[in-house]
C-alpha cells in the first residue's frame, strides 16, 4: 500500500528543467515510488492525473508549485518532502565549481578563446605535427614544435614559410625555449636578464641556461632551433632569424649560440650573422674546431659551462665600443696576394669560417679550388708562391712584378672591397718591399671609384736588413691598414666583411617576443600544465588525429582544404 | 569556385535571409505539390512498415482528422492497400515539430523569405500533452485540432492578413536575448509572438469569448512560437541550399528511425540517414529513458540555423540538460563553433559579450574533428498517442556525415 503526500509552495517560482532535476533527486530517495514536481498549471496537473499522482484534495494555482511524492509508507513520503528544500540547495551549489573550461578540439577553435596568443606549442606524433604546425603558420602563430619524426622535407618548407612571415619555429624536436621568463617544453626556472640564447640543442640549452642563472646573470629569451637547423639543408633559417631578433631586442645584451657541429657553410653564414648582430655572442659550437678564441665580438667557447661564464663575465664587463664594431661593414669581397704559402693558408683557415664562398689556389677543402688561378672570384686567397705561377719566374718574396700586376687586375674589379697582402722581410726578400708597392697603391687610388682598402700583414723583426719602421710607416702614409699577424688581419677583415648577411627573410616582430607570453597547446598536456603553473595564458587543445584516424577520410579531407569544388 | 568560397555564399544567404510571417492559410492551397491523400511528415523519407511508434499514431490521427478514415482499424488498412501517400515535409518547403505530419486541410504558417523570395510552411502547436504530433489521436486531440484550425487558425490568418507581417528574425534576435535559446525553450519568444499578434487579434476578432480563448491558448502554450521560428530557420535553410561546391548542412531532420542531414552542394533530395539515436535527458513524472522514442522531428532546423543546441550559451535556464552548470552551456555552444563555418550576425549571445551564434556546420569540420551538432530535443514516448514524456539532448550518428563527405568528393571529382 503506497502512500501520496504533497506540498504546495504559493508563488514559488522555478523552471521546469530546475523541476524536472528535482523531480529526478526525490526519485533517488529510499521507499519514493513515483515524485511529480511541477508549477501548478492546468496542464501539468492533467500530466500528473495521468501518472495518478494527484490527489483529488489539492487545491493549487497555476502559479503555485506542487510536489508530489508517492512513497512506500508515511515516513518514506514525509522524509522526501522534507529533503525539497535540501536537494534545491544541493542543485545550486554543484552550480559554480567543477565545471572545466571549454577545451577546444581545433586550433582554429583555440585561437578564436585566446587570440592574443603568439606560440603555438605542438606535441602530436611526428606524422601529424607537420600538419598542425602548417595550420598554426597561416594563423600567424610562432611555433614551438617538440615532436619529432617530422621530415626534412616538411621541415624546410615550414622554417621557409615561417621565414616569409617573420614566425620562428622552433624545432622539430626542440624540447626547449624560454621565451620572455616562460619555459615552453622542458626548461628550468631561471631569473630574466640580458643574455639571450640561440640554441640547437635542447639539454645544452638547459646546461647554458641553468648555469647563466647559477652565476647570478638571467635570460632575455634563449630560443631553440631544433637539432637540424644547421645543417646545410634547412641552412640555419631559425638560427638566423633568432639571432636577429635578439640582436634588435634592447633587453639582450650578450648572446649565446649553441650547437652541435653545424655543416661547415652553415657555420660560416651563422657565425657571419653573429658578427653581424654587433653584440658580444659567445659561440659554441660542441666538437667544431673553433677558428680562434676571439674574433671581434664573438668568443668561442670551449665547453657548455665556460660559454656560460664567458658569457656572464661578458655582461659584466660590456663597453659601449663592443655594441660598436661593425657599424662600418663593407660588403665587397676580400683578394688576398700571398708570397707565403702558409701565411695564405693561416689566413684562409681563419677567413672560411666568416666568409663564403672562399676560393684559393690552395684550397683547405675541396669547395674552395679556384679553377683558374689567373681569375679570382668571390672572396679568393692566393698563394702567388705556389708552382703555377713560377714558371719562368722569379719568386714574388724576390719579385713584386707579379704581385703588382695582380694588385692592379683586382683594383679593377668593382665587386672588391679589400686587397690584402703580405710583405715578408728578411735575409733573401726583397730590400724594399714597400718601396715598390706603395706607388702602385697610390696609383690605384686615383682611379678607383668606391672605397677600396688595402690590408697588409708585415713580418718581420728589428733587426732586418729592410728596415721594418720604415716599411710599416711607409704602408701606414699611403693608407694601408698594417698588422703583424695574420691572426690579427683575420679578426680585422672579419669585423669588415659581411658577406652572408641573410637578409631574405621577414625580421620576427619583436613586440610578440615582448608580450606577456600566451600560447595554444597543441599536445602532451603537461606542457599546458607548466604554462600555467609559471603564470603564461594558455589554452590546450584537445587533440585528436583528423577524422578520429579515418585514414581515407583524413586523405579526403586534406584534399578538400581549399580545393575547388567544381 | 573553391569550397571556402561556396560555403561564404551558403552562410550569407542563410543568414541574410529575412524570413516573415506573412500568413496562416490551407495547407493544400499553399504548400507546393499538396494533395488530398498525401500525409507529409518530419524527417527524411520513410515507409510505413519501419515508421515508429509516434509518426503512425500521428498519421492514423491526421486521416481521421481529413475524415478519409473513420477508424484507427480503416487508416490502417488504406495504408496497407497503398490508397495513402506519405512524403518528407522538407520536399515541400514545410517544417513540422515531432512526427511534424501535415495534411491537406491543416492550417499552416507562411512564412517569406523577403531577401529571396523563397517561402515555408508549418503547422499549427498544439501545446502539451496529448497531441498529434506525439502520436495522439483521441477524441481530445482531434477536438483540439479542429478548434485550432476553425477558430485559432482562422483568427491568425485575419490578424496576419491585417498586418505586415511579423518579422521572425527580429524576434528570435530578440528571444535569444531573453533566455530563450528558440528550440527546447521558447517561452519568452512565445510571449513576445503574443505581444505582437494580440493587437491584430483584437483588431479582427469580433467575438470577444473567442479571442479570449484563442489568447489563452497562445499565451498559454510556452511553445506556441516554436512552430513559426521553425518555419523562418526552414526560409533561411532552404536559401542557403544548392550553392554549388558548399559543404554546409541545410537540413538536420528526424522521422523516429532515421537521422537525416542534406548537404547544401549535393542534391535536392540526397539524404544521408542512419538509424536515430535516443535522446537522453530529463523525464516527466511517470517516465523513464526506457520509454523513449528514438530522436524524431523537423525541429533541428533551429540548430542547422544556428540556434537551439547551438545558442546554449544564451539560454541558462535549460543547462540541466547539458550537465547541470552555466558553465556546460557555455561550453556547449563554444564546442559548436569548432564545427560551423561562420558566426551568425543577427543571432547574438550577451553571455559571449554578444558573440555570433555558431552558423553553418560544415561537414568537413564534423568529420576532421568528429564533433557531431548538439540538438536540443523533446523525447516521445515510443508507443504512439502517448505524447512528450520529456526533454533531452541528442546527436546524429557521425557516420552520415562520413558519406555526406564521400558523396560530396564523388560529385566534385575529389
Amino acid at each position: 500500500m503506497t502512500v501520496v503526500k504533497w506540498n504546495v509552495r504559493a508563488g514559488a517560482y522555478y523552471d521546469s528543467v530546475v523541476l524536472m532535476q528535482l523531480q529526478r533527486g526525490l526519485l533517488g530517495l529510499s521507499g519514493v515510488v513515483d515524485a511529480g514536481v511541477v508549477m501548478a498549471t492546468p496542464a501539468n496537473r492533467e500530466l500528473l492525473a495521468a501518472n495518478n499522482l494527484l490527489p483529488e484534495s489539492i487545491t493549487a494555482n497555476p502559479d503555485d508549485l506542487l510536489i508530489v511524492v508517492k512513497a512506500e509508507n508515511d515516513q518514506a513520503a514525509n522524509d522526501a518532502i522534507g529533503q525539497v528544500d535540501e536537494l534545491l540547495l544541493r542543485r545550486k551549489s554543484s552550480n559554480s565549481p567543477n565545471s572545466l573550461d571549454f577545451r577546444p578540439r581545433s586550433l582554429s577553435g583555440a585561437v578564436k578563446q585566446l587570440p592574443e596568443a603568439n606560440w603555438v606549442l605542438i606535441s602530436v606524433p611526428g606524422r601529424f605535427a607537420a600538419g598542425v604546425a602548417r595550420e598554426a603558420l597561416d594563423l600567424g602563430k610562432h611555433v614551438f614544435l617538440y615532436s619529432d619524426n617530422v621530415s626534412l622535407e616538411d621541415e624546410i618548407a615550414l622554417k621557409g614559410s615561417a621565414g616569409e612571415k617573420g614566425l620562428l619555429v622552433m624545432g622539430p624536436d626542440c624540447g626547449t625555449a624560454i621565451i620572455n621568463g616562460i619555459g615552453l617544453g622542458f626548461a628550468n626556472r631561471v631569473r630574466r636578464g640580458s643574455i639571450g640564447v640561440v640554441g640547437a640543442s635542447g639539454t645544452g640549452t638547459q646546461a647554458v641556461t641553468a648555469q647563466i642563472h647559477n652565476l647570478g646573470a638571467g635570460i632575455s629569451h634563449a630560443i631553440g632551433t631544433g637539432g637540424r637547423d644547421l645543417k646545410s639543408e634547412v641552412g640555419a633559417i631559425t638560427a638566423h632569424l633568432a639571432l636577429d631578433a635578439l640582436a634588435r631586442d634592447d633587453e639582450t645584451k650578450v648572446i649565446v649560440l649553441i650547437s652541435k657541429p653545424p655543416s661547415p657553410d652553415v657555420a660560416t653564414s651563422i657565425i657571419s650573422a653573429a658578427q653581424g648582430t654587433g653584440k658580444p655572442v659567445v659561440v659554441f659550437f660542441i666538437g667544431y674546431p673553433p677558428p680562434a678564441r676571439k674574433i671581434g665580438n664573438l668568443q668561442f667557447a670551449i665547453s657548455l659551462s665556460e660559454a656560460a661564464e664567458i658569457a656572464v663575465r661578458k655582461l659584466e664587463t660590456l663597453r659601449i665600443e663592443d655594441a660598436e664594431i661593425l657599424h662600418s661593414s663593407n660588403s665587397r669581397f676580400v683578394r688576398g696576394l700571398f708570397s707565403g704559402g702558409t701565411l695564405a693558408y693561416e689566413t684562409l683557415l681563419g677567413l672560411q669560417s666568416f666568409l663564403s664562398p672562399i676560393y684559393s689556389n690552395s684550397p683547405i677543402t675541396n669547395s674552395q679550388i679556384l679553377s683558374d688561378p689567373l681569375r679570382s672570384k668571390a672572396h679568393t686567397i692566393i698563394d702567388l708562391g705556389d708552382e703555377f705561377f713560377m714558371v719562368g719566374r722569379l719568386h714574388p718574396m724576390i719579385d713584386n712584378d707579379l704581385r703588382i700586376r695582380r694588385m692592379k687586375q683586382e683594383a679593377a674589379d668593382a665587386e672588391v672591397g679589400m686587397i690584402l697582402f703580405d710583405v715578408v722581410l728578411g735575409e733573401g726578400s726583397h730590400m724594399d718591399p714597400a718601396g715598390e708597392l706603395v706607388p702602385v697603391i697610390n696609383e690605384i687610388r686615383k682611379t678607383r671609384i668606391g672605397e677600396l682598402e688595402f690590408v697588409a700583414m708585415v713580418i718581420g723583426t728589428d733587426d732586418d736588413p729592410q728596415n721594418l719602421q720604415s716599411q710599416v710607416s711607409q704602408l701606414q702614409a699611403a693608407g694601408v691598414t698594417v698588422f703583424r699577424t695574420a691572426a690579427e688581419a683575420v679578426e680585422h677583415i672579419s669585423l669588415r666583411l659581411s658577406t652572408s648577411k641573410k637578409d631574405d627573410f621577414t625580421p620576427v616582430n619583436l613586440d610578440q617576443l615582448k608580450q606577456p607570453l600566451a600560447a595554444i597547446n597543441v599536445g602532451l598536456e603537461s606542457f599546458y600544465d607548466s604554462l600555467i603553473s609559471q603564470g603564461a595564458q594558455a589554452v590546450h587543445v584537445e587533440w585528436k588525429p583528423p577524422a578520429s584516424g579515418n585514414e581515407k577520410m583524413a586523405a579526403l579531407l586534406a584534399k578538400m582544404k581549399g580545393k575547388k569544388g567544381n | 569556385m573553391d569550397i571556402d568560397q561556396a560555403n561564404t555564399t551558403a552562410v550569407n544567404r542563410l543568414m541574410e535571409a529575412r524570413p516573415i510571417l506573412k500568413a496562416v492559410a490551407t495547407a493544400r492551397d499553399v504548400i507546393p505539390g499538396m494533395k488530398d491523400n498525401l500525409f507529409l511528415h518530419a524527417g527524411p523519407p520513410i515507409e510505413w512498415a519501419r515508421m515508429s511508434g509516434p509518426l503512425k499514431g500521428a498519421i492514423i490521427g491526421a486521416m481521421l482528422f481529413e475524415g478519409v478514415a473513420a477508424s484507427e482499424a480503416e487508416a490502417t488498412a488504406m495504408v496497407e492497400r497503398g490508397e495513402v501517400e506519405f512524403d518528407s515535409c522538407h520536399h515541400h518547403g514545410a517544417v513540422g515539430p515531432m512526427a511534424g505530419v501535415t495534411s491537406a486541410s491543416m492550417k499552416v504558417y507562411v512564412v517569406e523569405n523577403a531577401e529571396h523570395g523563397n517561402k515555408s510552411f508549418s503547422n499549427l502547436n498544439e501545446g502539451y500533452g496529448k497531441v498529434l504530433r506525439y502520436g495522439a489521436y483521441s477524441d481530445e486531440v482531434l477536438k483540439k485540432l479542429y478548434w485550432m484550425n476553425d477558430v485559432l487558425g482562422v483568427a491568425l490568418a485575419d490578424a496576419l492578413a491585417a498586418s505586415n507581417g511579423v518579422d521572425m528574425r527580429a524576434l528570435m534576435s530578440e528571444a535569444l536575448h531573453m533566455g530563450d535559446e528558440g528550440h527546447n525553450r521558447n517561452k519568452a519568444g512565445s510571449l513576445l509572438y503574443l505581444k505582437l499578434i494580440s493587437p491584430l487579434i483584437a483588431k479582427t476578432m469580433k467575438d470577444s469569448a473567442a479571442m479570449s480563448e484563442v489568447l489563452q491558448f497562445i499565451g498559454d502554450n510556452a511553445l506556441s512560437v516554436l512552430n513559426p521560428v521553425m518555419a523562418a530557420c526552414k526560409a533561411m535553410t532552404d536559401a542557403a541550399h544548392g550553392v554549388e561546391g558548399s559543404t554546409i548542412v541545410t537540413t538536420m531532420a528526424r522521422n523516429g528511425t532515421d537521422f537525416g542531414i542534406r548537404v547544401s552542394g549535393l542534391g535536392e533530395k540526397q539524404w544521408f540517414t542512419a538509424p536515430a539515436e535516443i535522446p537522453v535527458g530529463l523525464f516527466f513524472s511517470g517516465f523513464s529513458q526506457a520509454d523513449a522514442n528514438p530522436d524524431i522531428g523537423d525541429s533541428a532546423i533551429t540548430e542547422t540555423a544556428g540556434i537551439g543546441g547551438f545558442a546554449m550559451a544564451t539560454a541558462p535556464a535549460i543547462v540541466t540538460f547539458v550537465g547541470g552548470t552555466p558553465k556546460d552551456a557555455m561550453n556547449a555552444t563554444l564546442e559548436m563553433y569548432e564545427i560551423t563555418f561562420a558566426e551568425s550576425k543577427y543571432f547574438t549571445m550577451p553571455s559571449l559579450d554578444f558573440r555570433g551564434t555558431p552558423t553553418g556546420i560544415d561537414i568537413r569540420k564534423v568529420v576532421e574533428l568528429g564533433i557531431t551538432p548538439r540538438i536540443n530535443t523533446g523525447i516521445a514516448h515510443k508507443n504512439a498517442g502517448v505524447g512528450q514524456v520529456g526533454a533531452g539532448l541528442v546527436r546524429p550518428p557521425l557516420a552520415i556525415f562520413e558519406e555526406a563527405l564521400v558523396a560530396f568528393a564523388e560529385k566534385y571529382k575529389i
